[in-house]
Parts: structure tokens; C-alpha cells; sequence
């Protein structure tokens, strides 16, 4: 993109060593969540046998494995799509298993998903503020009957800058009724909204198709589409599934620009990625999984040497390594 | 296969037609879209008097044994009212109701049973209250009870329901008005098989001393039902531009993504029926004050479908679109007569040739562009 | 509530609601079949259904039926009413499928799609034979006299009773030996279960489909025989509560399974007529429906289950 940040092209591909000194591996040691013992099986299959593992707070986490190891299905427990067999998840410190997915949402887990899953008749614009749902307060009676108003500053009035003169005086003459009677609530929420969800999309660097409908976006785009509406929800949590799958080198490198900056917004990050050398290049820590075990854990260079990880992806069984 | 390629191009082409009538109007300055609302807005108020030669060919009294030109318009209204408010529930939040004769049913027989002095339910307040023989609840009562009625039985039927899969739900809905119309026939309380006479209007019962609303002159009952129309498309449109609107259609797209990003489904749906259900209360009240006398075989199941037939001949999603089909619906039996013994046969083929040729109906749903100005140039950078 | 006659006569309505109930399984397996292979609801199946009765009506009136013909007559009169309504049917299900279900299928177009265009099918249908036919009932004649055979205990057990449930059974085994013996059923359970790997393994699914549409028709057509005989009329909308209320069966005993169908219809022929005992027909019609409601709502499964695939697959 060309009004991206000049020093990005500067910071390519880095390698593994720079990371490590530069990039501050768990900050804090504070438990965001806590996968804790979860077991999950579909009739006889067990898409995850008793995981464990816990996500700090700031921290960039992997999670990697090979197809079908049960990545998607852990984000899936973790949003509320499915139940656990047995286990829980804890978010925060409290119990998200057993919690509808909005709850859960409104707790701070945010998502995307792998299979790109975005609502295709809706514009770009109304598909991150949807995002925004759960930071409104008005509702159906707020949106009919508008009766809830504020006062507002000046420079939240609305602007009388046509020059047909019919249309100016009906400028000014909603420029009074606001003065006098102030701005529904409703409205405000609206154009708070509409801002919110301009500034993610000119975020995730889309904002110029704010208006293109969702299933008219390129690949690329939707991909970045998904990201803006998660981060629309205000998460604490941002899970991120396979968002580089179909990307090509430098659209990768984007997405590891964003996601760093993503992580220095505040945001914590669980990462699903086929992609290793993103995967190692951006994560703070990696979590492997294969047909539903946990096998490894640690830093990407940990990971990265674990015979078992490496048996894992050659395809060999582990203990023949 | 010519002949199928033929008609697809006709279809195609008259929605084109449509369609692009409605991406050139939307693509005007607003003030100018206003006018042009403005100027049609007159022209349906001016309609029932429509004296202009050259159209006065589609007035319905204009052939012969024609059905009062006014009273076709308000029945006209009181469809798109319906169209509109099943709209909502179809095509805004995407659950496919085939019960809603019954909303309309409960409306119709709310007012009647409140307003009309020879209800049971009026005379058993009568006796219980030692009211005079001519008491009876006033029609502007009557209305918010019909809706609040209409509103409570839309959420008790939602309730249990809206959790099933999408084709359950028609089903059920599909039971929900024809029980609807059973209990209506088969309890005591509603006047029973031989219906209730005597609904109030805005003046009162119906009677020749009227001075508006009477029995003859249906051009004060089509303003009325005009306005009512345009007031409520004022509301539903306030409503598909919120919150609300948003998330009626991002469960419609993808009910479990909405979930995920913190839309609670359930709570969307349920409103998207109550609204759904008032609305349709409302039309039903209109129609059974002007009837004056309503009866439970009015109100049923073809009635569903037909509603049914004009939101999505017309265009599911799109109130333009569902006001045409519920009009052409009403008009077309009316004007030519002829057609009225096969009107139910060509609705239903109407029905099968919009889905398997063109699915998104006559006048498609197309989301407007926020009219953002340069504001997304200036956003900042920041989070 | 009348009780009393209710439990008075416990037998008599229980067979009565046995003998109901086999004509709603026999449409009942119409919805479950289509359902158990293409999991979508065949709103037009009702009208296959009103199909065969007019065909019935048709056929015997070609042949001169009257009230209480001669034993061999009545024979033929049977024969050619069960063939003519049952290929009827049959057929009518096939050009549905054809018509508009093909199409839809190509255009992989969502399930509320299909249920519109088979709302619509079915309004067609059912119009077409109103403007036909006339709106009102039309009389069947009599070929069967009502007449008890035996009676055990005060219950009486009558000649159509017999035949109707007769039928019904050995019909549904019929469609099960077919299912789950035969070539073409082995077809049919590997598309119910697996669509695409069917189509691999070189399964025809488009046959299969239009197999289990004219399976469908078939035992409409025969359950259109037999409500001639209980009945003697029908009507253009004859299709609509008669199916709706076949669909609750099918959903009853869980849709997509064949005995659950068979089961459904049985206990919801034998509700209604408890109901209609019990209100003076006055609520046999919600009955069905509240059975519909309270099965979908606390066992969306039904009795036995959703399962064509899985029968001894
Ligand atoms: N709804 C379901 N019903 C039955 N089995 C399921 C379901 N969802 C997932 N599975 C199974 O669970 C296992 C894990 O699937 P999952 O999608 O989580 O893998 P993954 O790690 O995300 O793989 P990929 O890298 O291909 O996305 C697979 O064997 C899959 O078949
Ligand atoms: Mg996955």
C-alpha cells in the first residue's frame, strides 16, 4: 500500500536473533486466558484431547499444527461455537465455557475466521460497524422515537455548506433545531460509530472501499475486512485464523506490519498460521498441536528445534525421531 | 428452453428496468430525492381522485361492475402495510413467516372485540362493570391494544420458536395462523364462525350519520391508511439505518459470525417478529374498522402465502420493492376482472418464476452507500 | 372434555386413530424420504398428494364406479384406482423434482429458496385444480362399503380400517426391503449420506433423487386411494392439512427416518382422534399442531431420530 509507514520496507523479514533482543517476550506475566484441560470430541472423533496452555497479557501467541490438528475447533471452544467435552476456558478470570458467543464477545474475545465468513451483502463499512453493536445503548426505541438528546459542542453540529439556497436554509434550519434541542443519542452513537469504523478500515488500510460490498471485495481485502470488524468489538483478545492463508510474500509482510502494530495498540494476539516464517518472525511464543495433543511449547526458537514439532511436520511419528 | 431463456430475459429486463429506475434515483443529490419523494407522496394523496385523461383508465370503477376506486386503494394500502411489516421479518431478519394472517387476524379481531358493542368480550364487560348497553372500548383505544395484542403474541410465538432451523420455522408459523384461526372459530368469546359486526372506526360504530369515515365515501379511509403507510415506512426505514438494522441483516447473512462479533441473534429476531407482528396488528385493525365486520375464514392460510408472494415477487429487503408487489398484488384482481378467479394460480407462478429465475424479486435490494462526503479522507490514523 | 366417550370406547378410537394415522404415514414418507437424501422439506409433496385423489376420482368415474359395486368389480375398481393415483402421483413428484427442485439444486441456492418455489408449486397446483375441478368437494363414490368384520371386547374393526392399515404396513415394508436391500435402495442411502463421495464412487445422484421423488409420489398415490375410501370426496386444497399434518408425522417420529415416519403417522392419527373425541372435532386440527410445536421444540429429532443415511447403512 503506498501510504503505508516508510520504515516498514526498512524492517523486512527480520530475523530471529533481532527479535529475541529487541522484542520483549512476556512483559508481563499476567494470564489473559487460561485453556485449562479441554477436551472436545464430535461422536468419535477427538478434536482436542486435553488441552492446556495460557495466553498473557501483550503477548503475540502462535498456534500452529498441521491440518486438521484442532486449531480452528480451539478457537471455536473459545468463542462459545462449541461446548467442551469436558474442560474450561477462562478469560480475565472468569468462566467463559457454558457462555453464549456474544457474551463472550462482550468479555473481550474478538475473531476471525479462516474460512472467511463476512456478512457479503452488507458494504465494508456496515460490516465493521456491526462490530460496534455492543458499545451502543440506544436500541429499537431509540432509533424510532429519538427523544433522549444531548447538547453538543460546536464542532459536532451539523455543517450548513451548501450554496443552493433551498438546501442552505434547510441546513440552517436543522443547525437551529440542534442547537435548541440538541442530538438524539441515537445519532451520536451512529456517527461515533461510522468514525470508529472508518478509522479501522483506513487501520487495516481499506478505507477507500468503505462503501463496496463485502462480497465484492478482493480476497485480500475481505481477509482485512474480517480483522477491522474484530477490532471493531473493542476485544482484549484479538484470535486471528490462518490470515495470511492465500497471501502471497508481500501481502504477508503486510499483515506481520499489522500485526505487530495491532500488539502495540495494546491488544493481546492468538495467532493460527501455516505460515512459518511469519509465525516465527511475529510471536512471542508458539503453542503446537497435533491431532488434538498439545506436543510443544515455547519460544519460536524452542519450537523450532522440538524434534516432536519437527516430526509433527515432516510427518513421521514422534518418537521415531 | 427458448421459451425459459425468453421469459428470463423479460424478467431481467423489467428489473433491470426497475432496478435501474431505483440506482438513478438513488444516485441524486438528496435534496432533489426529497422533492421527488415529496412530489410522489402528493401524488398518492391526489390519487383517488384521479381525474388526469389518459390514466384514468386505472381507475378499477372505470370498467364495468368496478369495485369502488377509493375502497381498492385502501385495501392497496393496507397490503403494502402488510408487505411492509412482513418485510421486516423476511427480508430484513430473514425468518420466512407463513403465519402472518395471524398478526393480521389478531389486530382485525382486537378492535373488534374491544370496540364493538356487539362482542362478547364488550358485553361480558358490560355486565361485569354494569356499564350501559351502548359502552364499548373507543377505536383510539382500541388501536394501541391491538398492537400491544398483536406485539405480545408475536413475542409469544417467536419465544419458543425462533431457536429452530429456518424451514422448522416456516412450518411452525405456518401452524401458528391457522390455530390462530381455529381457536378464533371455536371459542365462545370471539363471536365464533359467524364473526363480529359492528367494529368502530375513528367515528365510532359504523353507521349512515357518519360525517368521514362512513360507510360509502372510502377516500377519508384511504388518507388515513396512506398516512398511517407513510408514517410507519418512516419508522421501519429509522430502523433498518441503526444499530438494528444492521444486525437484522448480519444474522440474516451469517447468523454465527453475527454472534461472534457480539450481535446477540436471538434478541434481533425476536424483535424483528414483535415489530413484524405490530405491524401487521396495525393492518389488521385498519382493515376490520373499515370492514366493520370481520369473520374467522377471512384470515386464512393462502392469505399467509400470498402475503408471502408479494415480499419476495416484490423484492425481499427492499420496501420499494415489497410496496410494488403488495400494490400490484391488491390492484391488478381489482382492475381486471377477469383475472380476479385466477389471480391465486398467477401469484403462485409468479412466486416460482422470481425464485428460479430471479431470486432477489422485481425491485432487488441494494445496500445504499453511506453518504460518508470526504469524511473518510480526513479520519485520522489513530485507533 | 368428554372424557367418558373417550375412555368409554378407548379401543374403538384407537383403531379408528390407527387407521387415520396410516394415510398420514404413508405421506409422511413422501416428506422423509426427500428430506433424509436432500434435507429440505418438499412443501409440494401435499399436492402429489391431492393429485392421486383426483386421480382416483378420474379413473373410477371413467370405469362407471358406483356405490357398492359387485366383488369383482370393486377388485378392479381398486386395482386401477391404487395404479392410476399411485403413477400419478408418481409422476406429478418426478416433474416437481424436474421442474423446479433440479434448477435450485444446480444454483446451490439456500433452503429457504426452496421451500418458496415449492409454496409457490404447491399454490399452482392447488389453483390450478380448483379452477378445474370447481372449489367445491367433490364426491367419491362409495365402493366400499363400511362394514365390521369383527369385534373384539365392544371394539368394532371395520373392512377400510383393515385395508387402509393392511396397506400401510405392507407398503412401508415394501420401501424398507427396498431401501435397505435392494441396489438402486444402497444408492440412495450413500447419497442420504455422503452426497458428494456418492457421486464419486459413480453413483447418479440426479437418478437417486428422482428415484426417491417418484417413491415419494408413489405412496402419496396409494395414500390417495385410501383416503378416497375413508373419505369419499376431496377437494383442491385437500393437499394443505393433509400434508401439514403428514410433516408433523414425519417430524414426530423423526424426519429422514422411514419407521420413524410409519411410527409418527400411527401416533399422531391416534392424538387426533383422541382430541376430536374428546373437543367434538372442534380442536383435532391444533392438536397436530401443537404436536408439531412441542416436538420440534423439545426433540427437534423426533422419536426415532433423523436418519435415512444411517439406516443399517
Ligand atoms: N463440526 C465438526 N464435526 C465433526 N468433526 C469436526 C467438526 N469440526 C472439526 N472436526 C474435526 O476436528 C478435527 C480438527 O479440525 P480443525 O478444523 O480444528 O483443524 P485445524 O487445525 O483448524 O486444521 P486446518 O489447518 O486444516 O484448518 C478435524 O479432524 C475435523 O475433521
Ligand atoms: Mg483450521
Amino acid at each position: 500500500m503506498s501510504d503505508q509507514n516508510p520504515d516498514v520496507t526498512s524492517e523486512e523479514t527480520p530475523d530471529l536473533d533481532e527479535i529475541r533482543s529487541s522484542g520483549p517476550v512476556p512483559r508481563q506475566r499476567e494470564v489473559l486466558l487460561d485453556v485449562d484441560h479441554v477436551t472436545l470430541r464430535f461422536g468419535g472423533v477427538t478434536a482436542l484431547d486435553d488441552v492446556s496452555f495460557s495466553l498473557y497479557r501483550g503477548e503475540i501467541l502462535g498456534l500452529i499444527g498441521p491440518n486438521g490438528a484442532g486449531k480452528t475447533t480451539c478457537f471455536n471452544v473459545m468463542t462459545g461455537v462449541y461446548r467442551p467435552t469436558s474442560g474450561a476456558v477462562r478469560f480475565a478470570g472468569q468462566k467463559v465455557t457454558g457462555r453464549k458467543p456474544h457474551q463472550i464477545n462482550r468479555m473481550g474475545i474478538a475473531r476471525t475466521f479462516q474460512n472467511i465468513r463476512l456478512f457479503p451483502e452488507m458494504t465494508a463499512l456496515e460490516n465493521v460497524m456491526v462490530g460496534t453493536d455492543s458499545q451502543h445503548h440506544t436500541s429499537v426505541m431509540g432509533a424510532l422515537f429519538r427523544l433522549y438528546r444531548k447538547k453538543v459542542k460546536p464542532h459536532e453540529l451539523p455543517v450548513v455548506d451548501s450554496t443552493n439556497g433551498a438546501v442552505r436554509i434547510w441546513q440552517q434550519v436543522r443547525l437551529g433545531c440542534a442547537k435548541v434541542f440538541g442530538i438524539s443519542r441515537h445519532t451520536l452513537e451512529e456517527r461515533a460509530g461510522e468514525r470508529k469504523a472508518l478509522e479501522l478500515l483506513k487501520f487495516v488500510g481499506i478505507v477507500g472501499r468503505a462503501n463496496e460490498l463485502a462480497r465484492n471485495l478482493p480476497y485480500g481485502d475481505q481477509r482485512r475486512l474480517e480483522i477491522a470488524r474484530a477490532l471493531a468489538t473493542e476485544p482484549k483478545l484479538l484470535c486471528l485464523d490462518e490470515p495470511a492463508a492465500g497471501f502471497n510474500p508481500a501481502e504477508k509482510e503486510e499483515l506481520n506490519q499489522l500485526i505487530r502494530r495491532i500488539r502495540d495498540l495494546g491488544y493481546t494476539v492468538l495467532l493460527i498460521e501455516h505460515d512459518m516464517r511469519l509465525v516465527m518472525g511475529v510471536t512471542d511464543r508458539i503453542v503446537v498441536l497435533e491431532f488434538g495433543k498439545k506436543i510443544a511449547e515455547g519460544t519460536p526458537a524452542e519450537v523450532r528445534d522440538n524434534p516432536k514439532v519437527i516430526a509433527a511436520y515432516l510427518g513421521e511419528p514422534a518418537d521415531a525421531a | 428452453m427458448t421459451t425459459t431463456t425468453s421469459r428470463k430475459r423479460l424478467l431481467n429486463g423489467l428489473s433491470d428496468a426497475t432496478g435501474g429506475i431505483g440506482d438513478r434515483f438513488r444516485a441524486l443529490p438528496k435534496w432533489q430525492r426529497g422533492l421527488a419523494f415529496l412530489a410522489f407522496v402528493a401524488f398518492l394523496y391526489y390519487l383517488p381522485l384521479l381525474g388526469i385523461p389518459g390514466l384514468t383508465w386505472l381507475r378499477t370503477d372505470s370498467i364495468e361492475g368496478g369495485n369502488n376506486w377509493a375502497g381498492v386503494l385502501f385495501v392497496c394500502a393496507v397490503y403494502v402495510l402488510i408487505a411492509i411489516g412482513l418485510n421486516v421479518v423476511i427480508g430484513l431478519a430473514g425468518l420466512l413467516d407463513l403465519g402472518y394472517v395471524g398478526f393480521f387476524a389478531v389486530g382485525a379481531y382486537s378492535v373488534a372485540l374491544f370496540g364493538s358493542t356487539q362482542s362478547p368480550v364488550v358485553k361480558a364487560l358490560q355486565e361485569r362493570f354494569d356499564l350501559p348497553q351502548g359502552w364499548a372500548v373507543a377505536w383510539a383505544i382500541c388501536i394501541p391494544i391491538a398492537i400491544a395484542i398483536a406485539m405480545i403474541s408475536g413475542v409469544l410465538l417467536g419465544w419458543p420458536t425462533l431457536r429452530l432451523r429456518g424451514d422448522y420455522l416456516a412450518i411452525v408459523t405456518l401452524g401458528f395462523g391457522e390455530i390462530i384461526r381455529i381457536v378464533v372459530r371455536n371459542v365462545s368469546w370471539s363471536g365464533g364462525p359467524h364473526g363480529v359486526a359492528a367494529i368502530p372506526g375513528p367515528e365510532g360504530a359504523p353507521s349512515a350519520d357518519n360525517q368521514v369515515f362512513g360507510l360509502i365515501d372510502a377516500k377519508p379511509w384511504y388518507w388515513l391508511a396512506l398516512t398511517v403507510v407513510l408514517l410507519l415506512v418512516l419508522a421501519v426505514r429509522r430502523l433498518e439505518n441503526s444499530r438494528v438494522g444492521r444486525a437484522w441483516l448480519a444474522v440474516r447473512e451469517d447468523e454465527d459470525a453475527a454472534a461472534v462479533m457480539g450481535v446477540y441473534p436471538f434478541k434481533y429476531k425476536l424483535w424483528a417478529f414483535a415489530i413484524g407482528a405490530a405491524l401487521g396488528g396495525i393492518s389488521g385493525a385498519l382493515f376490520a374498522s373499515r370492514q366493520g365486520f370481520i369473520e374467522p375464514n377471512q384470515f386464512n392460510a393462502q392469505l399467509s402465502i400470498l402475503f408471502v408472494a408479494m415480499v419476495v415477487v416484490g423484492g425481499a429487503g427492499n420496501m420499494a420493492g415489497v410496496a410494488l408487489g403488495a400494490f400490484l398484488l391488491a390492484y391488478l384482481p381489482e382492475r381486471f376482472r377477469d383475472f380476479a378467479e385466477w389471480r391465486f394460480l398467477v401469484f403462485g407462478l409468479a412466486l416460482v418464476l422470481v425464485m428460479l429465475l430471479r431470486p432477489q424479486g422485481l425491485i432487488p435490494s441494494r445496500r445504499r452507500a453511506r453518504e460518508l462526503k470526504d469524511r473518510a479522507e480526513e479520519v485520522p490514523a489513530s485507533v | 372434555m368428554n372424557f367418558d366417550e373417550l375412555f368409554g370406547h378407548l379401543g374403538q378410537h384407537t383403531v379408528d386413530g390407527l387407521a387415520k394415522g396410516s394415510i398420514y404415514a404413508l405421506v409422511a414418507l413422501g416428506y422423509t424420504l426427500v428430506y433424509g437424501v436432500l434435507k429440505l422439506i418438499n412443501f409440494a409433496h401435499s399436492e402429489v398428494f391431492m393429485v392421486g385423489t383426483f386421480t382416483v376420482v378420474g379413473v373410477w368415474s371413467l370405469l362407471g364406479a358406483t356405490d357398492s359395486p359387485p366383488l369383482g368389480t370393486l377388485l378392479l375398481l381398486l386395482a386401477a384406482g391404487l395404479l392410476a393415483a399411485a403413477l400419478a402421483s408418481g409422476l406429478t413428484a418426478v416433474a416437481v423434482e424436474r421442474i423446479a427442485y433440479r434448477r435450485l439444486r444446480r444454483m446451490n441456492a439456500p433452503p429457504l429458496i426452496f421451500l418458496i418455489t415449492a409454496i409457490g408449486l404447491s399454490l399452482v397446483m392447488s389453483e390450478a385444480f380448483g379452477l378445474w375441478q370447481g372449489r367445491l368437494v367433490v364426491g367419491i363414490p362409495t365402493v366400499l362399503e363400511r362394514d365390521v368384520v369383527f369385534s373384539i371386547g365392544g371394539t368394532d374393526v371395520t373392512n377400510t380400517q383393515i385395508i387402509t392399515v393392511v396397506a400401510a404396513l405392507v407398503m412401508m415394508a415394501g420401501l424398507d426391503v427396498f431401501i435397505n436391500r435392494t441396489r438402486y435402495g444402497r444408492g440412495v442411502r450413500a447419497v442420504a449420506q455422503n452426497p458428494d463421495t456418492a457421486a464419486l464412487m459413480g453413483v447418479n445422484k440426479d437418478r437417486v433423487i428422482a428415484l426417491i421423488f417418484l417413491l415419494g409420489g408413489l405412496l402419496a398415490g396409494a395414500a390417495a386411494l385410501l383416503y378416497a375410501l375413508r373419505y369419499g370426496n376431496t377437494r383442491f386444497n385437500v393437499g394443505f392439512l393433509l400434508g401439514l399434518k403428514a410433516f408433523t408425522a414425519a417430524v414426530l417420529g423423526g424426519i429422514g427416518n422411514l419407521r420413524g415416519a410409519l411410527l409418527g403417522g400411527l401416533l399422531l392419527g391416534v392424538v387426533e382422534v383422541y382430541a376430536a373425541t374428546l373437543t367434538q372435532s372442534n380442536w383435532e386440527d391444533v392438536a397436530a399442531f401443537v404436536v408439531l410445536v412441542v416436538v420440534l421444540l423439545f426433540r427437534p429429532t423426533g422419536l426415532l431420530g433423523e436418519s435415512l443415511g444411517r439406516a443399517r447403512a
